[in-house]
């Protein structure tokens, strides 16, 4: 059993966004984790309801990804961008872009993988084009799935009440 | 103002630190602009500026005290703010929960394969 992290999200400046999260494994598992897509499939599936339904993803410099996400009654949502940086297995900066772009404009993310005993600390930080696209970015997306999430919690605490 | 545009101006006040300062002075009590002046190398007509910024964001509001005019600190609009990143965290917090559960098994293939190769017969 690993024990989890508490994941921290903050705003280091008015158009970013950092998070920062501890996981027990070293850090080339985590770095395959990040980019080969059988795995992307398996863990990074947004909101409750939706899952990654396709994935393609070029890991050189210049090279392009592609993610597709599938949710309730059909809907999709699209992202992909360019590899900038690759430094195996510590850093990949690359650019985003949402097939809708509610973020007005790319996004460049840069994520760094570091190694203590064993264990590796992910910082993501996701620089926007503007002040108003990093607050969309943090208020959509996630509307429904919210709703979705809090809907499981309700039953999960009316689960443990009864039990 | 709209909810987007109240957590717009919210976290534009939030990204100066002397204004995070200013708030985290404020939740202690109220204050005035001399107090709050005091402890920062500024003067008071900067400070002033920040202390109409925050008004205006809705992050403070003065007293009607003509003479001393005290600040107070207005704890809706942060609160929400701090809402939207708490919801932000839990959607990425399931992913990261879900990407835990294969980091596990991602070790457990590779010791597999360790212990293999070194013809061990590790019984646990």
């Amino acid at each position: 059993m690993t024990t989890t992290a508490d994941l921290t999200v903050t705003t280091p400046s008015d158009r970013e966004i950092l998070m920062t999260r501890l996981f027990d494994a070293p850090r080339e598992l985590v770095f395959e984790a990040m980019y080969r897509p059988e795995l992307l499939k398996r863990w990074l599936n947004g909101p409750p309801g939706w899952s990654l339904a396709q994935c393609e993803v070029d890991l050189t410099i210049g090279g392009a990804f592609r993610h597709v996400w599938r949710g309730p009654e059909g809907a999709e949502m699209g992202m992909g961008g360019i590899f900038r940086e690759i430094v195996r297995p510590e850093r990949i900066v690359r650019t985003e872009l949402f097939d809708q772009d509610w973020t007005g404009g790319e996004a460049l993310a840069t994520l760094v993988l570091t190694e203590r005993a064993g264990k590796t600390e992910l910082a993501l930080t996701v620089l926007y084009a503007s002040q108003a696209a990093r607050d969309g970015a943090l208020q959509s997306g996630m509307k429904d799935g919210v709703a979705a999430s809090y809907d499981q919690l309700d039953t999960l605490f009316a689960a443990q009440q009864a039990a | 103002m709209t909810p987007a545009s109240q957590l717009d101006a919210t976290f534009t006040a939030l990204a100066d630190p002397t204004r995070r300062a200013i708030l985290a002075r404020l939740a202690l009590g109220e204050a005035s602009v001399t107090e709050l002046a005091q402890p920062f190398a500024m003067s008071q007509p900067a400070i002033s500026k920040h202390l109409k910024m925050l008004e205006r964001a809705g992050l403070i509001s003065r007293g009607r005290d003509a003479q001393r005019r005290p600040c107070r600190l207005e704890a809706q609009p942060l609160a929400e703010a701090n809402d939207w990143l708490e919801r932000y965290r839990q959607l990425w917090e399931a992913n990261f929960q879900r990407l835990d559960a294969l980091l596990d098994e991602m070790k457990a293939q590779a010791k597999a394969v360790t212990d293999k190769n070194q013809g061990k017969n590790q019984g646990e």
